[in-house]
């Protein structure tokens, strides 16, 4: 290396004010959404005294949830969508349930198998995006009706899973202490975001998924193995729809060919209240789950009050999106620099 | 200086190369050759084929003839990232960094310094990244998104990106990347301000003095004249010849480019009619914060003023408000005599106001679009949707246009896209022109263009002007404004400085001393 010889002034490196550089901070939308949930926790327990098993109940009622919604991470870090995300949790269910039920395979092997098809669907889904350059929307649209098909084609009426084991596991708790709980289900959520935080922010494949939702084309520029990236996003998201059809089996220990239709939808939601900007390359694996939570949140608090109808979930969750998505393009987080 | 000695051999050797696009032949039997240690202009008009010599040297564009030679042995290049990883790197016009990811990360991506497990050392990263940014004199948070920083600090790094392999070849073994020998610079100072081309300068010597050979793409001639030492002229598609800066003077490097005489650049003499009758438009006070201070501007019929400042010195700023673009939030505007709040670009189009923006590839043209339909564009737009414009109508005004502007390719059913920045920068003013404007705002319109559509635009604006078209003319350039207009308005930290009416005594020199003081209002 070479010892500098002449040294040229810095241009001018932004004196950017305090308040500027927090507006500015990717982490604050993740930040907006952990300080809601608190608030709503607080007045939640204020005002209906919340026992201590409602906190993990959040998570052990919604752990498919948040494992589906870390698949949509990917995908709309990545500058994606994935609709066939509901479809294909029913899907998974469905098959679960018969290769137990009728084919008398053992659980273990018949997770794998489902696990093993919805990568593979969501890497079909990813290649149609990236070979053939079908929009995401139309791409996992196509894959929304053909799972949901699929599944009716498997049984028209739902299948009850009555497997020893998976009966054992579904019934097994964790105890936290203090009486409360997590089911495996939750457990396994949690492992699942731990698991995406780490391949997001510290893999090579992680930081191209964000490097790709920034800019695609510099990506490409910058000699980035773009095709291999997208198409692996979708499948990073068909496994975890398969994993959240498990999971929801163990939770209801049945699969239903009607199941999970329009989860895609609370997985976008929760996404994007999250913090994930829906154009990609900024967001946080972490704020889905928050995201995830809020949402659940809103269920228990209507729930709680008693009077309000059940519809009013769908509107918190309506002004809540329409909130976050304000939130961020008051923030600018893409502003670009001009100058 | 590098000499062309016999004894040196050329890191990079090109022999007859050719390349065909359609029945277009882009290349035919150009011979390249770079030595370690120079930097070397590649120079030619638009569509001269020094972007498909780029692209068939970094792997974009397979050759159909012709062989490459780096370092004495042949290769084949067949992508972007093999040419990098044998030590051929290119920064690009536009910046085509990510930049919603750090600096740092930016700077690695694609090459993370990784540890056991494949898991990024972050700390390692933003250290070397800080170290090779500081060879280049530059002092960032690497931490910091990119896209926070100024468009030239983006550039740096993406030339610190394209040279990284220096830092730190151990870190990057994984790839066997070897490192930089050829560093290809595309347009890298087009939208960089003087002191940023100064600091890109230095970085730029400096890496030549530690033996990279650069390639340096750019239509400034002065900066060709400073930083270069030999130059490689390409025209149509044809190799014109290798020289030493030297060795040849600009008027002979201009000829050589265009292969005629630059005919009547220097005959664009003023008109020095005072101005008639009521002002086009004018501006009392006008202003948006942040945007451009308050400001007074009159623009006469048959006038073409000219506005002079530096890169975000508020130029654009104060186009955008007079276009409606943005909207001011102090003062009164007057067009034609009447006075109007501008709601919205459609409001100043409604009354004869054109606008060109100077980002003629993100806000203007449409490239997917023929060249027939982006002409049409502005005049449909004003006439509404439920009364398409005839087509035998819409032939004949897009033909008239085409030929009276000299559109290159003359072919209305060519994707706009298709042609090179000079052609694209006339249909977007065809587009307006068809509409039948009063005053024409041009931002930037020669801005990477080559120098022989330069001087068409320029011949064009100062014909229109004689037309009874009042012209606001924007530019970079201090020599273009001073030719063309018969007031220059002076910019400087977003307020309009000084109103300088030309003549014999305004100088560029005088106008770079306005913009420096910011005295003579």
């Amino acid at each position: 290396m070479n010892a500098p010889t002449t040294v040229a002034a810095a241009p001018a490196t932004a004196t950017t004010p305090r308040l500027r550089r927090v507006l500015h901070d990717r982490r604050l939308p993740v930040a907006a959404t952990a300080l809601l949930f608190l608030m709503m926790y607080g007045y939640g327990s204020y005002r209906y005294s919340f026992d201590a098993q409602v906190g993990p109940n959040l998570l052990v009622n919604n752990c498919y949830l948040v494992i589906a919604a870390v698949g949509v991470t990917f995908v709309i870090l990545a500058g994606g969508i994935d609709l066939s995300v509901g479809s294909v949790i029913g899907f998974s269910g469905m098959l679960l349930a018969k290769l137990i039920v009728a084919y008398h395979v053992p659980a273990g092997v018949a997770a794998l198998i489902v696990l093993a098809v919805g990568t593979a669907g969501g890497a079909l889904m990813g290649g149609m995006v990236q070979v053939y350059k079908v929009p995401p929307f139309i791409a996992t649209l196509t894959g929304l009706f053909l799972f949901r098909g699929l599944s009716l084609v498997l049984s028209k009426e739902a299948i009850p899973v009555d497997d020893a084991g998976v009966t054992q596991l579904a019934q097994y708790h964790v105890p936290l202490g203090g009486g409360t709980f997590l089911s495996v289900g939750a457990l396994v959520a949690l492992v699942t975001v731990a698991v995406a935080a780490y391949v997001l922010h510290l893999t090579r494949f992680g930081r191209q998924v964000y490097a790709i939702g920034g800019s695609e084309q510099s990506a490409l520029l910058m000699g980035l193995p773009v095709g291999r990236t997208k198409v692996g996003v979708y499948a990073v998201s068909g496994f975890c729809s398969a994993l959240a059809g498990l999971v929801f089996v163990l939770y209801i220990q049945s699969g239903d060919p009607l199941h999970a239709i329009g989860l895609e939808l609370d997985a976008i939601a929760a996404v994007v209240i999250g913090g994930t900007l829906l154009t990609g390359g900024a967001g946080y694996v972490v704020g889905s789950l928050l995201g995830v939570l809020v949402l659940g949140l809103i269920k228990t608090i209507i729930s709680a009050e008693g009077t309000l109808s059940s519809w009013w979930i769908k509107i918190f969750t309506g002004v809540l999106l329409l909130a976050f998505i304000l939130l961020q393009r008051v923030i600018g987080v893409r502003g670009t620099n001009r100058a | 200086m590098a000499e062309v000695a016999p004894g040196t051999r050329p890191v990079l050797r090109m022999t007859g190369i050719g390349k065909r696009f359609g029945t277009v032949q882009a290349l035919s039997e150009v011979d390249f050759r770079l030595l370690p240690g120079e930097i070397h202009a590649l120079l030619g008009e638009n569509g001269a084929g020094k972007s498909t010599l780029i692209k068939a040297l970094t792997g974009v564009y397979d050759l159909d003839t012709g062989s490459v030679e780096l370092d004495g042995t042949p290769v084949r290049v067949s992508n972007p990232h093999q040419a990098q990883r044998m030590g051929i790197s290119t920064v690009y016009q536009e910046v085509n960094l990510c930049p919603n990811l750090t600096v740092a990360e930016n700077i690695f991506l694609g090459r993370e310094l990784t540890g056991p497990g494949g898991v990024i050392r972050w700390r390692k990263t933003r250290r070397v990244a800080a170290e090779l940014l500081a060879r280049f004199g530059l002092t960032l948070d690497v931490g910091a998104r990119l896209g926070s920083y100024p468009l030239a600090v983006q550039q740096l790094v993406a030339i610190a990106r394209a040279v990284e392999y220096r830092a730190d070849g151990s870190a990057t073994d994984r790839d066997g990347g070897s490192a930089t020998k050829v560093l290809i610079l595309d347009e890298p100072t087009s939208s960089l301000d003087r002191d940023e081309v100064r600091v890109l300068f230095s970085v730029m010597r400096r890496l030549r003095d530690e033996g990279v050979a650069i390639v340096f793409v750019s239509h400034f001639l002065d900066q060709i004249y400073e930083i270069c030492d030999r130059m490689t002229i390409l025209r149509n598609g044809r190799l014109v010849g290798e020289y030493r800066v030297a060795d040849l003077d600009r008027v002979g490097l201009v000829r050589l480019m265009i292969g005629k005489e630059l005919g009547g650049l220097e005959a664009l003499a003023e008109t020095d009619r005072p101005p008639v009758g009521d002002p086009v438009l004018r501006a009392e006070a006008l202003g948006r914060r942040g945007g451009i201070a308050p400001f007074d501007l009159e623009l006469h019929a048959s006038e073409v003023v000219g506005l002079a400042g530096l890169l975000g010195s508020g130029r654009t700023e104060l186009a955008r408000l007079l276009f409606g673009a943005d909207a001011g939030d102090s003062g009164r505007l007057a067009i034609a005599g009447e006075p109007v709040v501008l709601r919205g670009p459609h409001t100043a189009i409604a009354r004869g106001v054109a606008f060109c923006s100077e980002n003629r590839r993100a806000e203007g043209i449409i490239p997917d679009l023929t060249v027939r339909e982006n002409i049409i564009l502005a005049m449909q737009a004003a006439r509404g949707w439920l009364r398409p414009v005839p087509r035998d109508r819409v032939d004949d005004l897009v033909a008239r246009f085409i030929a009276a502007l000299d559109i290159r390719p003359a072919d209305p059913e060519l994707r706009a896209g298709a042609l090179s920045g000079g052609n694209q920068q006339k249909i977007l003013l065809a587009r307006w022109l068809i509409t039948q404007p009063r005053l024409l705002i041009l931002d930037e319109p020669t801005r990477g263009i080559d120098v022989g559509a330069k001087a068409e635009i320029q011949k064009l604006v100062a014909a229109l002007a004689a037309d009874g078209l009042a012209v606001l003319y924007i530019s970079a350039e201090l020599e273009e404004v001073l030719r063309l207009s018969r007031t220059i308005g002076v910019l400087r930290d977003r307020s309009l400085v000084a109103r300088l009416d030309n003549g014999a005594e305004v100088t560029e020199e005088h106008i770079m001393r306005t913009i420096a003081s910011g005295a003579h209002r």
